[in-house]
């Protein structure tokens, strides 16, 4: 039976969604061990057996949470050493890419990033990912051993196994040259709103709102409806709104009930993270822009006259 | 200070998008320095202007990314190395990131400056593989920078925020493209980049060899795509009845 190890990220003993995804599918392709690092571990240890796990390698060590990257580099490269895995599993997430880009050149395997599949094959491993930002899919054969692959959020639903994980401490395995790139403080400024990945209405907007000053039309309908608001990449880079509001392959990948593009062109960057979205509405000026061909409802028109008529109408349904 | 900025040349992303009949991405479109490694440029030259110092590109492409150095020389760079050899071509991250480390290694930066992921390809994988053939620290997704005494603070974004994180130097750092507005090159600028110096390596030249990609292609197949629904041109109420009908057939409102 193949052997895999998943790289399951944890703060203070509350896996990721991403973990729980990982060990749902893996469980499917092997004999699984979640490797949990970092203050925590042994509490996220519960959750990550009871999704597949049937080891969890945990070491408490706080170097792994005061230290970027490198400290799990080393404790992953001395376990992929014990261990010998046939395949290991990250998450396409910006701390796991880290971790996995700077082990894959160690090891010399390289990798496949950005995967939304994984399937065995004959005796390896494959993985399907997007390819020209999300029209084709390419299925990609892994030769290195281990197989180190990347797999987005939200590409398999996650679910529990009704097993049991044995916890098994390790050693930290962390090198003092290792430690280098330190977190020397933690600032939050997100608000108290409607988390984008769980939200049951998205509201994004893009480059067609014109400027800044006309994002509150977008965040305005999202309140209205209860929903989150996103952007896209383009309005992110030009500083319009914060990172954590980016909806697509660098960004957050949603897949709301209802999901409305305002002003948003349809750059596969974007439509790889929401293209999963039950019913997707699009506003856009161009009759051309891509994502009208794929919106169950694609509206030709100025989105900054339709926006506020839209949240004003909602807000009268709701309050009915 | 030394620094060296990684850039890319890539097909214009305000360019329409096509590909090949073999599912390559056509070749014949119009391509440009990825607009994130601008990013990475301008910082470099604020660092060099605050420190001193020398900002040196390094790109890896066909003959043609000179120009996307040119293009980083004439916005105030002092130099480029191009790493162009057909054995090179269709490279993968860990190549890349292989025939990068044996360009920049003999140059012993201060500062290798990466977009945090480029334009076309957006995974981010090289920056960490060549931090760790370095043998260097990396601080990622930089929001702001600051050099002082041999230690790089940069502010990492993160989901909720940021992280301050710090590192001695020699260091590699990941920029986002709202770290900074680049500068335009000016006419001085553009003249001045002509007479600077863009040495040509190849794979030989840096030891580095092709070995077993990391993946092979199976078969590239459509995506399950979303049909088309129904597209109705607004005209001052149609477009907001249709969006309240969705709402109410989804049960959102």
């Amino acid at each position: 039976m193949a052997k895999i190890l998943v790289y399951a990220e944890q703060t203070e003993g509350r896996p990721a969604s991403t973990a729980l995804e990982l060990l749902t599918k893996a469980r499917e392709l092997g004999d699984v061990a979640a490797v949990a690092l970092g203050p925590g571990a042994r509490e996220a240890a519960g959750p990550l057996g009871r999704h597949g796990a049937a080891r969890v390698l945990v070491n408490e060590d706080a170097v792994f949470a005061e230290y970027l990257a490198e400290p799990a580099t080393d404790c992953l490269a001395a376990l992929v050493g014990a261990e010998s895995p046939d395949l290991v599993l990250f998450a396409f997430s910006a701390d796991s890419r880290e971790v996995a880009g700077r082990l894959a050149a160690r090891l010399g395997t390289g990798l496949i990033s950005n995967a939304m599949d994984v399937e065995a094959r004959d005796g390896g491993f494959a993985a399907k990912v997007p390819y020209f930002g999300g029209a084709k899919v390419a299925t990609y054969r892994a030769n290195a051993r281990p197989a180190i692959v990347l797999v987005r959020p939200k590409s398999f639903e996650a679910g529990e196994s009704g097993g049991d994980g044995e916890v098994v401490e390790v050693a930290a395995g962390a090198g003092d040259g290792s430690k280098r790139a330190r977190i020397v403080e933690t600032k939050t400024e997100a608000a108290d709103k409607v988390k984008l990945e769980d939200a049951r209405v998205v509201v994004s907007g893009g480059r067609g709102l014109g400027g800044p000053e006309n994002f509150h039309y977008v965040e305005e309908l999202a309140d209205a409806l209860g929903g989150a608001a996103g952007a896209s990449r383009a309005v992110v880079d030009a500083g319009w709104v914060p990172y954590a509001m980016q909806v697509g392959q660098t960004g957050k990948t949603v897949r709301p009930g209802v999901y409305i593009a305002a002003g948003i062109s349809g750059a596969m960057q974007h439509t790889v993270g929401m293209k999963g979205s039950k019913v997707i509405v699009a506003i856009n000026k161009d009759p051309d822009a891509p994502i009208l061909k794929m919106a169950d409802l694609g509206v030709v028109g100025d989105a900054l006259k339709i926006l506020p008529k839209l949240t004003e109408a909602v807000r009268a349904k709701r309050g009915s | 200070m030394k620094i060296v900025v990684t850039v890319k040349q890539v097909p214009d992303p305000n360019a329409p998008q096509g590909l090949d009949p073999d599912n390559t991405i056509a070749r014949d479109r119009e391509v440009v320095l990825d607009p994130g490694d601008e990013c990475g440029i301008e910082i470099g030259l604020q660092l060099k202007e605050a420190h001193g110092g020398e900002v040196v590109l390094v790109s890896m492409g066909p003959e043609k990314a000179r120009d996307a150095i040119r293009k980083g020389l004439s916005m105030g760079a002092d130099r480029g190395i191009l790493i162009t050899d057909g054995q090179l071509a269709g490279a993968d991250a860990l190549l890349t990131a292989r025939a990068l480390a044996a360009a920049i290694g003999p140059e012993s930066a201060d500062l290798v400056i990466c977009a945090t992921e480029s334009y076309d390809g957006s995974t981010g994988m090289v920056p960490p593989m060549l931090a760790e053939l370095l043998g260097v620290p990396q601080l990622t997704f930089a929001k702001h920078v600051e050099v002082a005494d041999g230690t790089v603070t940069v502010h990492r974004q993160t989901e909720a925020g940021y992280q301050v994180v710090q590192a001695a130097t020699p260091g590699l750092i990941t920029v986002t493209a709202g770290i900074a507005e680049p500068r335009y090159a000016s006419l001085k600028g553009i003249m001045a980049a002509r007479s600077k110096e863009v040495r040509v390596v190849t794979a030989a030249d840096l030891g580095v060899e092709r070995g077993e990609a990391a993946e092979t292609v199976e078969g590239i197949a459509d995506a399950e795509s979303r049909a088309a629904g129904e597209v109705v041109e607004d005209d001052g109420t149609i477009g907001v009845e249709k969006i309240i009908g969705v709402l109410q057939a989804a049960k959102v409102i």
